[in-house]
């Protein structure tokens, strides 16, 4: 039985473990971008994702809204709020993913919270999310020690449970991050919620160099990247680098703009022309 | 007979299913190290006598347990005593706590403060403390209830503290919960996040418990003491639950004394614009721990209500949950109608103004009185007082007083 699950698991974890293998070949670094579904509404949405592929996002990370969103900082509540107030649910979350998946083979990694999470029904999401096609779920107010039953259901989908590693982790933690992590590790740049930043953390390189000492996992960063120039430093050490806010930002001053997609598109091939 | 709850939580600050640790990476280590400081202090004799110092000359503790014999003669029930929390310094338990977390965080070299509060008396109670320790003050308050515990605003600026307005969701206390985890998320390194209440990550419910436990064991002594025997019937007013934590732990293992929670009825159950998680609310997570909530069917926090600011709030805190599931206290509400007429009944016939907080301990302990019948006795908890709802009372008693 336990065979079978990790044959399961091995076989169908193409799609992350693929994208950051084909970069590598290339000498490339992932670009990840963050939007929340339903922010303004889920046809928006999709119509932005494909704008983000097509513009060299090489994985998508997809926010699930939740009203409390205790780690964000005031541009992603802002989206969170709109998603909301349009509606969106978890399930709308992977009917969205669903309609991708039908025209993409982009990674799509959820994220999100635990309690919308933990009221769908751990079992249940971990099925649905797969059957969506879905790759990968991070959920930022569920450290490792409390994880263990959403674990449970996403390995058994061959879905990648990801963990952050930040810089207040000390080695301990960065250990047991590793030791439970898959997908890959994701490296919060800065104590504090997420949000454009002036400036990068000169730390950045060193601490990736020791998360490496634990992993042979990728590791991307995350938090405060919003320039081409930030993009382009980060990825120098890491092999991904997540944007966000930045790219809500260009939603949020365009809601309703015929060019959103458009806009988001020279936006987003500037940060990957940055980064190569 | 099966004893309850006095190991609790578990290692990994688990009440049976309920509390835990959902919080981002970045705080796991400050919790922590925090769980570890208070771990350590807890059994340090020079703390303890430090806090107990702290206790009785600032705070001014023991406070009376009071027996309020005009209430009960006019009730014809059982008798009625008060626990006099709000003869506190500041006006209310909270400064039970904020003291021994103010004392942890001064060993902890740390040199911010920051806290959320509801009410405002929390925020008084942390500013009050920051001011005696010399610690910089940040507090976090709802627009909504700055607007309606206008007085205590003004207070914390006078103690020195910043009062950060929020403007997010509801306004109200959960909102303020938020954004004082988002300044920890940013300034954990020099900064102690004081909680108020029996909420939050492990090990706050745990460590804010212990600190306001010296309630429930004066009032154990002092009920001995005027009665010879042990309470029917503890009652307190329950919206994180702090206070009514700290008055029944000492008796959770005196199984013969009834424990009764009150949480907030607002306009009443059925209209849903109530703040009763317990008896209302189903089992999630939200501020780092997992407990009872008022939410949707997805998963998203309902907006809440309540007259008092101090109840307003969609969470309780996890130890609760537990006390619920296990049948060892029962939790029920009462109105705003049934608190503020509660606050009205107290002020005239034992001259003592009670916060519309503990007015709905009083609510309820009225009702229990009568049920009870004589020769009963019920200790409330009251906790704190009723200058800051002067404002709200006067709007709504102003034409009957």
């Amino acid at each position: 039985m336990k065979d079978t699950r990790r044959l399961s698991a091995s076989s169908s974890r193409s799609r992350l473990e693929g994208v950051f293998r084909g970069l590598q070949e290339r000498g490339e670094k992932a670009l990840i971008t963050f939007i929340t579904a339903g922010d303004p509404d889920m046809g928006t949405t999709k119509r932005i994702i494909f704008e983000l592929e097509r513009s060299g996002a090489d994985i998508i990370e997809l926010g699930m809204p939740f009203s409390d969103p205790m780690a964000d900082g005031p541009t992603i509540q802002a989206s969170s709020e709109r998603a909301l107030k349009g509606g969106a649910t978890v399930k709308d979350v992977l009917r969205l993913v669903r309609e991708i998946r039908g025209k993409s083979s982009i990674p799509v990694v959820l994220f999100g919270y635990y309690n919308p999470v933990f009221v769908y029904g751990l079992e249940r999401f971990a099925r649905d999310a797969a059957d969506a096609g879905a790759d990968g779920v991070l959920v930022v107010d569920l450290p490792p020690e409390e994880a263990g039953g959403l674990k449970r259901e996403l390995q058994r989908k061959a879905l990648d449970l990801i963990y952050l590693v930040t810089p207040t982790s000390n080695t301990g933690r960065m250990r047991l991050v590793a030791s439970k992590a898959s997908g890959f590790i994701y490296y919060v740049s800065v104590a504090g919620v997420t949000g454009a930043r002036k400036t990068l953390a000169d730390r950045i390189p060193a601490e990736i160099r020791k998360i490496r000492k634990f992993t042979g996992l990728p590791v991307c960063v995350g938090f405060g990247i919003s320039t081409p120039a930030q993009a382009r430093r980060a990825a120098a050490c890491a092999d991904g680098v997540v944007v966000g806010s930045a790219i809500i930002d260009i939603i949020a001053r365009n809601i309703g703009a015929k060019d959103l997609a458009a806009r988001m598109g020279r936006f987003v091939s500037g940060l990957k022309k940055g980064m190569g | 007979m099966k004893r309850i709850s006095e190991k609790l939580p578990d290692k990994s600050g688990h009440f049976g299913q309920y509390g835990g640790r959902f919080i981002s990476e970045t705080l796991m280590p400050a919790v922590c190290e925090l769980e570890k400081a208070y771990r350590r202090l807890k059994n340090d004799r020079d703390f303890q006598k430090e806090l107990r110092y702290f206790l009785a000359s600032y705070t001014g503790r023991p406070t009376p347990l009071y027996y309020a014999e005009r209430l009960t003669k006019k009730l014809k029930g059982a008798k009625i005593y008060l626990k006099r929390e709000d003869l506190c310094h500041t006006g209310a338990h909270k400064i039970n706590n904020t003291i021994g977390q103010a004392l942890l965080a001064s060993r902890m070299g740390k040199t911010r403060i920051i806290a959320e509060t509801g009410a405002g008396q929390h925020g008084v109670a942390t500013a009050a403390v920051s001011a005696m320790f010399g610690m910089e003050c940040e507090i976090y308050m709802g627009e909504e209830d700055i607007r309606r515990q206008l007085p205590n605003v003004f207070r914390m600026k006078l103690l020195g503290a910043k009062v950060n307005p929020v403007a997010s969701g509801s306004k109200t206390l959960k909102d303020a919960m938020n954004e004082a985890l988002r300044d920890w998320v940013t300034n954990v390194y020099d900064t102690f996040y004081i909680i108020g209440s029996v909420a939050g990550p492990h090990p706050y419910p745990m460590m804010v418990r212990d600190f306001q436990s010296v309630i429930g064991k004066e009032a154990k002594r002092q009920i001995k003491a005027s009665e010879g025997r042990l309470p029917d019937m503890l009652v307190a007013c329950v919206g994180g639950g702090s206070n009514a934590m700290g008055l029944f732990h000492p008796f959770l293992n005196d199984r013969r004394v009834k424990m009764v929670g009150v949480e907030a009825g607002g306009f009443g159950i059925k209209t849903g614009k109530h703040a009763a998680s317990i008896c209302a609310g189903t089992v999630g997570v939200l501020h780092g721990s997992k407990s009872y909530l008022l939410q949707d069917k997805y998963g998203q926090i309902k907006h809440t209500h309540s007259i008092s600011a101090g109840l307003d709030y969609p969470g309780v805190g996890p130890e609760h949950s537990y006390l619920h599931d296990s049948g060892r206290v029962e939790y029920t509400y009462v109105t705003d109608r049934e608190a503020i007429s509660a606050f009205s009944l107290l002020s005239m016939t034992e001259g003592i103004i009670p916060a519309l907080e503990s007015s709905h301990a009083v609510a309820y302990a009225v009702k229990a009185a009568k049920r009870l019948g004589e020769g009963r006795v019920i200790v409330v908890n009251l906790s704190g007082r009723g200058d800051k709802d002067l404002d709200t009372a006067s709007k709504i008693l102003g034409h009957t007083v």
